[in-house]
């Protein structure tokens, strides 16, 4: 128990905790939008997150990406492959619905079907990638390398962190006045309501689960753009693990709750960056998934409860 | 396209349906015969030389394996999909870390019946020991047991109060936990794994007839009949008390609770069971493999357990032996193609679950659930 380093270096492993959760925050959003209304855990959406990061890689291997690239280019890597990213995962994540979903719900299928669905759509998205992609763990070139930006006290903070945290609290804080300020967003909260009741007064169910598997999609191509500039690297399998973790950051927080997402995902981030210091990166794991189920045990629906369908109206 | 594939279905399904309900039909000891018939076919399975039928055993394909070791992992697998069966098919709950029963059932004969395992080192040393003891094999099958079932207490506890969603997701870190101390810890012998696993004539050594490393027929045969022993058992448990009350849960569990079934303490119990049977299983296979290491206890193991359970037809015991059977089997058939079976896995696991949502082999009453929940389809504008 490493007590020394991390009491020593606290500010340091906050900040690296804060934006590696932050990219598990923004895939939370995902699980939570389509659980909030479905009451579904979409176990493809963690492939909808692993076609972002390629589509990212694809669209800068076409812009000629190199290392370091002068700062107007980097510009517009940065938002060429967020273009791309999000416009694959949003493109999947709507597909996975329409091909698989809609079909179940026709059926009123209970929740197990839709998660063998869901872990059958998972596989065959991620084989079709290593098939095509090769099974090795793909490079980037580093487009945004890492430079200090400010520094207080012993504690640096660096531009790809503060990209990291400071787009997912955007994107945050745009998701959440769309759900509750907007005529759409009033669409998904009712649907997650009451689907019958909604349905009755007019709302177009089929158009708001679209919706939200878009929005969903939308926000893991944002996170894949980020994963790639903090990590340089990705993999076919490359959402398997993260989709696991962002999943019980969404849990964490109390799952169908958009703030509970960034919360746990936050926290999850803090978390593992703690036990990682305290004993070895090989327990980071153990941690998160101990830390879930003791909030789990003193408060059965998350940090901050359930409540997409119950939120202001 | 699906709309044709599902006509296809309809005509298929009432065919298959007819032939359901006339084997139940037959008088009972007609259909005595039939499945004591259908036991001698699978002892005489390993040798499987009926014209016709050769195609189907594996080592007819170039690379394929041994058709007797084959067998033996389909027999893991159905005993698998048995434990898993009661969990989530007959008490209704979502079990994503069933691999995590499995390795504890492994890695309990592994650390006290192989003499180098640092856990039977430790008590050698304390005891004062010989270098060659280590605790029998017959005596490892209820250690196992105990500690899986103690383990499935221990998770469901704190767990199945929980709401289904979540207790998936506890579960499944769960599994995910006990992979990662088996291999971080010193005492499970960390990334190496363990050597030396005994089997029901001791370590194994080149000395071993029946049991030994290299015919697999003897471990087919040891595992078909602990098969046919929980087979029996389970379906004496699915007709008691025990039993009724898992569906009676499954159903509705708070209908159940107000006509007295207290559901806490049957759904440990189903947790309990199934854990036992997971454990049980992962105990014949470290015997039969002699070396475990924490690589083969992997979470995608635990999702594949229950696509076994969901593809057969949860709650129908013949069903998810069916399922787990073709999960284990058609890979090692189709060896040749072995870079596109995990994508034909997830397209045939959509497709089933499209077109028969029950499964397979369904329980009539869950597939009557099914259809009522059909006809129950919420509004849709």
């Amino acid at each position: 128990m490493n007590f020394a380093e991390l009491i020593g270096h606290l500010g340091q492993h906050t900040v690296d905790g804060l934006s590696k959760g932050a990219i598990y925050a923004l895939v939370a959003l995902g699980y939570t939008l389509v659980y909030g209304v479905l009451k579904l855990i979409n176990f493809a959406h963690s492939e909808v997150f692993m076609i972002g990061t390629f589509a990212v890689v694809g669209a800068w291997t076409l812009m000629g990406a190199t290392d370091n690239p002068p700062f107007g280019t980097m510009i517009l890597l940065l938002v060429g492959g967020l273009i791309a990213g999000v416009a694959a995962s949003g493109a999947t994540a709507v597909a996975v619905e329409r091909i698989a979903y809609r079909r179940l719900r026709r059926m009123n299928a209970p929740p197990l079907i839709f998660l063998i669905t869901a872990i059958g759509v998972s596989l065959v998205l991620s084989e079709t990638f290593g098939l095509w992609q090769g099974r090795l763990v793909k490079g980037m070139p580093n487009v945004l390398p890492r430079k200090v930006v400010f520094t207080i006290g012993n504690t640096t903070i660096d531009n790809r962190q503060l990209l990291t945290v400071v787009a997912a609290l955007v994107m945050m804080f745009a998701l959440d006045q769309f759900i509750n300020r907007t005529r759409y967003g009033r669409g998904v909260r009712a649907v997650a309501q009451s689907p019958d009741t909604a349905a009755l007064m007019g709302v177009n169910k089929d158009r708001v689960i679209v919706l939200i598997f878009l929005l969903g999609g939308l926000l893991a191509g944002a996170a894949a753009l980020l994963y790639n500039v903090r990590y340089g690297n990705t993999r076919f399998n490359v959402g398997f693990l993260l989709g696991l973790k962002a999943f019980t950051a969404a849990v964490l927080g109390g799952i169908g709750n958009l703030r509970g997402a960034l919360l746990g995902g936050l926290l999850l981030g803090v978390v593992e960056v703690y036990a990682a210091t305290l004993t070895s990166s090989a327990w980071e794991d153990v941690a998160a998934f101990v830390v879930l189920v003791v909030v789990l045990l003193f408060r059965p629906t998350g940090l901050l409860g359930e409540s997409l369908g119950r939120a202001r109206a | 396209m699906t709309d044709t594939l599902r006509r296809i279905n309809d005509v298929r399904r009432q065919a298959a349906g007819s032939v359901g309900d006339r084997w139940r039909a037959l008088p009972r000891w007609q259909r005595a015969i039939g499945f004591l018939a259908f036991v001698v076919f699978l002892y005489y399975l390993p040798y499987l030389g009926i014209p016709g039928l050769i195609w189907l055993r594996t080592d007819t394909t170039p690379q394929g394996n041994d058709w007797a070791g084959v067998l033996f992992i389909c027999a893991v697998y159905v005993l698998i999909a048995l434990g898993l069966n009661i969990v989530v098919g007959l008490a209704g709950l979502l079990d994503l870390g069933y691999v995590g029963f499995f390795a504890i059932g492994a890695y309990s004969v592994a650390l006290f019946g192989s003499t180098q395992s640092p856990v039977v080192e430790a008590l050698q040393n304390r005891f004062g020991l010989s270098p060659e003891w280590a605790v029998a094999w017959a005596i490892c099958l209820p250690i196992a047991i105990m500690f899986t079932m103690i383990s499935g207490v221990i998770l469901g506890w704190p767990t199945l109060r929980l709401r289904g969603d979540y207790l998936a997701i506890v579960t499944l870190g769960f599994g995910e936990i006990i992979r990662i101390v088996a291999r971080n810890s010193t005492f499970t012998g960390g990334p190496q794994g363990i050597a030396a696993i005994p089997g029901p004539q001791g370590a194994p050594s080149a000395d071993n007839t029946i049991f030994g490393l290299v015919d697999a027929k003897p471990w087919y045969w040891l595992a078909l009949s602990v098969i046919l022993v929980v087979v029996i058992g389970v379906r004496r448990l699915e007709n008691s008390r025990v039993g009724r009350a898992w569906l009676a849960i499954r159903e509705d569990e708070d209908a159940a609770a107000v006509m007295g079934v207290p559901g806490f303490k049957f759904k440990l119990w189903a947790f309990a069971m199934g854990a036992a049977i997971g454990g049980l299983s992962g105990f014949l296979f470290a015997s039969r493999n002699a070396f475990i290491d924490p690589t083969q206890f992997n979470v995608n193991l635990s999702i594949l357990f229950v696509a076994m359970v969901v593809v057969g037809g949860a709650g129908n015991m013949a069903g998810v032996a069916l399922g787990a059977f073709l999960l284990a089997y058609l890979p090692e058939r189709f060896r040749e193609f072995s870079d596109y079976r995990t994508l034909a896995f997830g397209v045939a696991l959509v497709l089933i679950m499209l077109l028969r949502p029950q499964g397979l082999i369904p329980s009539r009453r869950r597939a009557r659930e099914l259809h009522d929940r059909a006809e129950e389809v919420p509004a849709n504008v």
